[in-house]
């Protein structure tokens, strides 16, 4: 091989990188993964939607976009994700502020931005809209038995909003928080100090400094929003979205390449939306906040300002809590709307018809995928962080590209890319209906979270560390494990039990991809609710917030007591 | 620890970045040849992004050069990753393995290279031995002092016995006190051990008091090399001259030439300077002087005006200005002698033998 053009350091760099052979075969596995199902089932939907019958077309996008039920699923995604975003934003940002700046004096309320805050980490992306259903649905406790409406309809576009802001504004709070705490008390204080009351330096500093920060909020929960599938399916009714359009596009018209067509739409949509997010929100973000908070800072006592915010805050913790509370109880009642006297039957139903097997496949897939999960992220997180070499670029941005692919498109596009194999030429077609397409769609579902947070362990971490093992003598699958890997462990943790709970409860792909040999619970909950059986479902729902929330408990116990952060501190 | 102790050679090695404003090829290390002996213990000296540590990451591995090789006991190393390199390095942060304790820190080069675990063991002691920490081996490394870890860090790069002991600026995160004191240990573990050491700092009276070679760098260059004394006695340049010490430097003119000797008038006042044979008659010539070597008093070469005159305790310091020249003076001891004040004239002198010609 020559390189004519290359630098001498490049050079070196490279016969370097391939004296190291298990680094090299962890590169080439790694993009061969990548590249197989991440890129290649995105761009097979392109081609299947570009190509009728071995011509190219843009006859069947003529098609999709011609078609009235399309068009409205399009604007109907947009206008509940710019609602959804918008609210969850908003409270998020209430929440953030009440955190950060008002002295909380009980107790109580701290608890419950507590769990507020650990919300989304142990909901299953349905239980709130089972909940909804249960109180404000047609036989509602709520709508018909407090208010006596026998007419109520909580199905449409306000059933999501509602549903996804109470799924996503936890989200919005956590990221708001971490803004807000590293906005330096100076800049208010110097504000404040020339005599600006405390909602004008709000207006005037607090506000632009996070204005990034809340347009990323923003973005995130519309790319959340347009690719939530559970919700829509559940309380949408006739409201569809992209997301259900493709479902039942496949399911329904049997129409592969118009749902190919449909899944490339919204693709461009949260692909754009995601750019959007990271490469100009991200840095505006970065170049706003870059100081730490010098000093604590005196928080706001003035009772005008701390008792509204309280009580608003209270309130709408204790109805999302409330929601979740309500599942238990439609697991319990004998039959929702009619009679409420407590009952087991629920649960002796659903393991009398198959739950044990779907609680059973649905924990192997998840506890199989979650190793690998957590293990390839930490690999990756260590490859684009500590190493140099050509195609890492290409690694880190297929990793983080999955973040954006919502996954009813990442269920078509493996539909479409291995029903009938590669290129639909019959190879891997094996693996099509087995549960490795599953686990695999777990696994590259949960990817990106997991690389992220192992990237942002690993960058806290002096390089040189590594550096004096490879110094040592250490080659580089012996730096990752006897060094880094037990240096990010909490991360690792958090990525196997984080993919776990993503995995378990994880529908919109699995929906797409799963045969009658597996019995999924989510799908389970899914047939369930769709037949207005909501008791089953409430009590398939209950037993898997409590895996979730054990398997969460877990993790949080382990990383106390046997975690990194003793090692870091004095 | 009776290994064969090797050498470090670079010839013209360059190290070439783009600048991430300008998007233009800059040299942070520009054709740099340097023959360091086997045994020796060599600073790179200079300051920040004078292409110093750089120079040093090149030999351990972790940056590749883009011209020029690097050899290690006349074997070309440049195609080596760092792990395969005969050379163990210090670093600035100390670098210790947080989730080890002291023992396994310094057992992890051991450990690689599969030694027998009760060798493992006795080579720990007698290392920690060595370096003053004697009994310390279940210690985490977050309960030692600053000093202590450089001492485990020093510890953990000797017991892999490598044929060159690298440094990057390993003081710089301790106090004054403590860096007087690790300086002086860091020379006599590596005279004891025999290693050759290449030494990384900014810090001139570190590099003066440790080194028997000192490489100073500035700007991707290497400006001279030489021992402490012939960097500090005969700087080659203005640079040298200011970055070792403080400086005066007098501009004089050449006005002739008596065999070795030249007569050059400084001021107005014509002087011989001896051994600078090759002056031409009629140019430039600047005088590096040093402010102790530079005496003030009633009578001297050339009047000049104090400007700065404060009392430092071992000596009295003067700023004197001659032609819009600033000249820096230390009169030690002055308790008995006559101190001149702001305004005052004085004249200054100095023996021709304690300066250089440049």
């Amino acid at each position: 091989m020559v390189y004519k053009n290359m630098r001498q350091s490049a050079k070196l760099d490279r016969t370097k990188f391939f004296s190291d052979p298990v680094l090299v075969v962890t590169v080439a596995l790694l993009i061969v993964f990548l590249v197989l199902f991440v890129l290649y089932p995105l761009a097979i939907l392109l081609v299947d939607s570009l190509i009728e019958n071995g011509r190219p077309t843009i006859g069947i996008f003529q098609r999709i976009l011609a078609l009235a039920r399309f068009k409205t699923a399009f604007w109907n995604t947009i206008r509940a994700g710019l609602l959804s975003s918008a609210f969850s934003t908003i409270i998020g940002l209430i929440f953030a502020y009440v955190d950060v700046y008002v002295k909380l004096r009980s107790r109580i309320l701290e608890k419950l931005f507590g769990i507020v805050a650990l919300l989304p980490v142990v909901s299953p992306p349905f239980v709130l809209s089972l909940s909804m259903i249960c109180l404000f649905g047609k036989a509602g406790l709520v709508t018909r038995y407090l208010l006596k409406i026998y007419d109520a309809n909580i199905y449409g576009l306000w059933g999501i909003v509602i549903v996804q802001t109470m799924t996503f504004f936890p989200v919005c709070y956590m990221m708001l928080r971490g803004l807000l705490r590293n906005i330096d008390p100076s800049l208010e204080e110097a504000a404040r100090d020339m005599g600006a009351s405390r909602l004008r330096v709000f207006l005037t500093v607090t506000l632009p400094l996070i204005l990034p920060g809340l347009g990323n909020a923003f973005l995130i929960t519309f790319i959340e929003s347009a690719a939530d599938f559970a919700n829509p399916m559940l309380i949408g009714g006739n409201y569809d979205t992209l997301a259900t359009s493709i479902y039942l596009q496949i399911t329904g018209a049997y129409d592969k390449n118009g749902a190919a067509a449909m899944a490339i739409v919204l693709l461009s949509l949260t692909i754009i939306l995601f750019i959007i997010q990271k490469y100009y929100i991200e840095s505006k973000t970065a170049a706003t906040l870059t100081g730490k908070a010098a000093r604590g800072r005196a928080p706001i006592t003035e009772k005008r300002v701390t008792i509204p915010l309280a009580i608003m805050c209270s309130l709408i913790s204790v109805f999302v809590i409330a929601m979740y509370v309500m599942v238990v109880f439609g697991a319990l009642f004998k039959l929702w709307g009619r009679n409420y006297s407590l009952t087991l039957d629920h649960f002796k139903s659903i393991f009398q018809y198959g739950g044990l097997r779907a609680f059973k496949d649905s924990s192997l897939l998840s506890i199989i995928a979650a190793p690998i999960t957590a293990v390839l992220s930490m690999i990756i997180a260590y490859l684009v962080v500590k190493k140099k070499f050509k195609a890492k670029g290409l690694i880190e941005i297929l990793s983080m590209l999955a973040m954006a692919v919502p996954g009813t498109v990442l269920g078509v596009g493996y539909i479409r890319g291995f029903s009938n194999g590669l290129f639909h030429t019959g190879i891997l077609q094996g693996i099509y209906g087995t549960s490795i397409i599953l686990i695999i769609v777990f696994i590259v579902r949960s990817l990106p979270t997991g690389t992220r947070s192992g990237i942002s362990a690993l960058q806290q971490i002096d390089k040189s560390i590594e550096e004096s093992a490879i110094d040592l003598g250490a080659n580089s699958p012996k730096v990752f494990f006897t060094i880094t890997l037990p240096l990010i462990k909490d991360s690792f943790l958090s990525g196997l039990v984080t993919t776990f709970v993503r995995s378990i409860t994880a529908i919109s792909a699995v929906i797409l991809l799963v045969t009658p040999r597996w019995n999924m619970v989510t799908i389970q909950i899914n047939s369930l609710a769709e037949k207005g059986t909501y008791g089953p479902a409430c009590a398939y729902a209950t037993i898997l917030i409590v895996i979730v929330y054990a398997a969460v408990a877990l993790m949080d116990l382990f990383i106390k007591h046997f975690g990194t952060s003793k090692y870091f501190s004095k | 620890m009776t290994k064969e102790k090797k050498g470090v050679k670079l010839e013209n090695v360059s190290k070439i970045y783009i600048d991430p404003k300008t998007k233009k090829d800059f040299y942070a290390v520009n054709k740099v040849s340097l023959d360091i002996e086997p045994g020796s213990f060599v600073t790179l000296l200079g300051p920040s992004g004078c292409g110093k540590t750089t120079t040093l990451r090149m030999i351990a591995g972790f940056e590749s050069p883009d011209e020029g090789s690097i050899y290690l006991g006349g074997e070309r190393i440049d195609e080596l990753t760092p792990d395969k390199r005969d050379t163990a390095m210090v670093f600035q942060s100390y670098a210790l393995f947080p989730h080890y304790n002291i023992f396994d820190n310094v057992a992890y080069g051991l450990k690689l290279r599969k030694v027998p675990k009760e060798e493992i063991k006795r080579k720990v002691s007698e290392i920690l031995e060595l370096v003053g920490l004697a009994g310390m081996e279940s210690r985490m490394t977050n309960q030692l002092s600053g000093g202590q870890q450089q001492r485990v860090a020093l510890a953990r790069a000797l017991i892999v016995e490598p044929a060159v002991l690298l440094f990057d600026e390993p003081l710089s995160n301790l106090d004054a006190k403590l860096r007087v004191i690790m300086r002086t240990e860091i020379r006599r573990i590596q005279r004891k051990a025999g290693i050759t050491a290449i030494y990384v700092t900014h810090d001139q009276s570190e590099a003066m008091s440790i080194s028997d070679k000192i490489i100073l760098m500035k700007d991707g260059f290497v400006q001279q090399i030489g021992t402490p004394q012939e960097i500090y006695y005969r700087p080659k340049n203005e640079f040298v001259a200011d970055f070792i010490g403080d400086s005066n430097f007098l501009r004089g003119k050449v006005v002739r030439q008596e065999g070795d000797d030249s007569i050059i008038d400084i001021y107005g006042a014509e002087i011989r300077m001896t051994g600078c044979p090759n002056l031409k008659i009629d140019s430039d010539a600047t005088i590096v002087l040093r402010p102790e070597s530079t005496f003030i008093g009633d009578s001297g070469y050339f009047p000049v005006k104090v400007t700065v005159s404060s009392f430092m305790g071992a000596y009295q310091l003067y700023h004197v200005m001659v032609n819009d020249n600033l000249l820096i003076i230390h009169d030690y001891n002055p308790k008995d002698k006559k101190i001149y004040d702001i305004g005052d004239t004085a004249y200054v002198s100095f023996d021709p033998a304690n300066t250089h010609v440049l």
